[in-house]
């Protein structure tokens, strides 16, 4: 669990700058910070759209940039998605914690202070020497523009919901409350209720992309940072090659659930997997 | 044990036995997840067992879907389900009630008894953790005592304290920090059920037995100090 929201954009920032897919990056949610570079740098920024500046001057999204000491990196309004990332060269130094360098807020692990990052902090990088200039050759996916559709599987309590309970919720858009975080999206849209007789369930794993169905009727989509362990059914699963898609959705975004095979689902997961791979030259 | 092995989602293979809060279902889940793990299948990212279900989370690009599958459910069918080796006994002392305790009064109310009875049932009670889950450092107990086995908050409170002991219907629990919550609070351990300092971060494991032992406000007070 934790780790990043959309872990293809992730793992993109990482190979620009010559990183394993693994190495930390600073994750930025809806609107971005400012921030100066102390020592020479190679990095890059994925992900959501937001104008970049260094010094001043416009650089690009999605390839390696070179900064010296003292350069400052701005981010403008944001235009689409929801999640940056920004990566450099050796990743970002914050220890392992629990086999992760990943910040866990809820339990205050890992990153700096097991917390968001505020004014003033210092992030630590390592010293490496000269990078070759990494570009962006295709775009592994397109950024949701005011929704998405997200593909699922059935869920394992899904036979306990009436069949026009689950094709509602293939047929309508359900759209991201603003109570909607890293640990799960609180959805709005029409109800599903539960079968007559139906009780929470004995607290069972979860897995991030599930969809929960409360008593209120109104779905949560559970995500990086979500409770391992739940009690509410789960109608349906987002399939693992969109949640890269799920993670740039932002409050207000609306969501399509598109039902799919488990052929599809791992066809659809090696194909994001190799879009990333030969996504830089 | 007879169950059965459903997919959740395209990352995790779950074996579902009888949905019940029982030693012998949980048992069998701990067991399960031990044989799982000793089979070192590729792909396995991690194995968690629950009150009655061991979830396999699984690399869907590399791990064989079958094999899991199949290894679940012989494992399920296999005879010799045992106790996990080490089943450590933990004594958590409890202040209960006051400021400490918000929700007493409301599971006495429940209950149709007084405060004092309410603590006297779940300090006697002797708790099996069940399985690991929720938090770092969570442990899922059971079962309590039906008297005051009182269902959670319609909304969780935004904010439950560090060690605070709470119950939801049957089940048991300490959480190991603060956070939001929903289950009814009716006291609070110094203890740390979660700490990195420790080289076992977790102070429970799924199998282990819990009891509570009350103490007084002021003892409890007391034990804070000299724990910091």
């Amino acid at each position: 669990m934790s780790g990043p929201m959309d872990w293809c954009s992730h793992g993109l920032a990482n190979l620009l700058v010559g990183n394993s897919e693994d190495a930390a990056t600073l994750e930025v949610t809806m609107s971005g910070p400012e921030l100066i570079v102390a020592g020479d740098v190679t990095f890059a920024v994925t992900g959501a759209e937001f104008p970049l500046t260094l010094n001043g001057a416009a650089v690009a999204m999605d390839k390696a940039v070179h900064a010296r000491s003292g350069d400052i990196l701005t981010f403008g309004m944001r235009r689409h998605g929801a999640r940056s990332y920004v990566a450099v060269t050796g990743g970002f130094q914050v220890p392992l914690v629990l086999g992760s360098r990943s910040t866990h807020v809820l339990s205050g692990l890992g990153g700096l202070g097991g917390r968001a990052l505020r004014p003033g902090d210092h992030l630590e990088i390592r010293s490496v020497g000269p990078t070759i200039d990494r570009e962006l050759r295709s775009r592994p996916f397109r950024l949701p523009e005011g929704g998405a559709a997200l593909r699922v599987l059935p869920g394992p309590h899904e036979h306990r919901f009436a069949h026009e309970t689950v094709k509602k919720l293939q047929s309508f858009r359900y759209v991201l409350s603003p109570r909607s975080d890293r640990m799960g999206y609180r959805l709005e849209g029409p109800a599903l209720p539960w079968p007559p007789g139906t009780t929470e369930l004995i607290s069972g794993a979860t897995v991030p992309g599930a969809v929960q169905i409360p008593s209120s009727g109104q779905p949560i989509l559970l995500m990086v940072d979500r409770a391992t362990t739940g009690g509410y059914p789960i109608i349906a699963v987002v399939i693992s090659a969109d949640l890269p898609l799920a993670g740039q959705l932002a409050p207000g975004d609306w969501i399509e659930f598109a039902p799919c095979t488990r052929g599809e689902a791992v066809a659809a997961l090696r194909d994001r997997e190799r879009a990333l791979l030969t996504a830089v030259d | 044990m007879t169950g059965r092995v459903i997919d959740v989602g395209d990352a995790c293979v779950t074996l579902e036995l009888d949905a019940l809060v029982e030693p012998d279902i949980n048992d069998a889940c701990l067991s399960i997840a031990d044989q799982v793990a000793r089979a070192k299948l590729s792909g396995v990212r991690d194995i968690v067992p629950t009150y009655h279900t061991v979830a396999v989370y699984v690399n869907p690009l590399v791990a064989n879907r079958e094999a899991v599958a199949d290894m679940l459910t012989r494992a399920a069918a296999s005879d010799g389900i045992a106790r996990p080796p080490s089943a450590a006994r933990h004594e958590i002392p409890v202040c209960y009630g006051g400021e400490f305790g918000p929700d007493l009064d409301d599971v006495a109310r429940f209950a149709r008894c007084t405060a004092e009875d309410v603590v006297r049932l779940h300090s006697e009670g002797i708790y099996r953790v069940y399985m690991m889950g929720f938090l770092p450092g969570f442990a899922y107990l059971g079962k309590v005592d039906e008297r005051i086995a009182m269902g959670r908050h319609e909304t969780p409170r935004m904010r439950v304290a560090a060690g605070s002991i709470a119950l939801a219907g049957s089940q048991t629990g300490v959480y190991p920090m603060e956070s939001p919550g929903g289950w009814r609070v009716i006291g609070r351990t110094w203890m740390r059920p979660f700490d990195l300092q420790r080289p076992e971060p977790s102070l429970f494991r799924a199998g282990d037995t819990v009891r509570f032992v009350p103490m007084s406000r002021a003892s409890y007070l007391d034990a804070l100090t000299r724990r910091a």
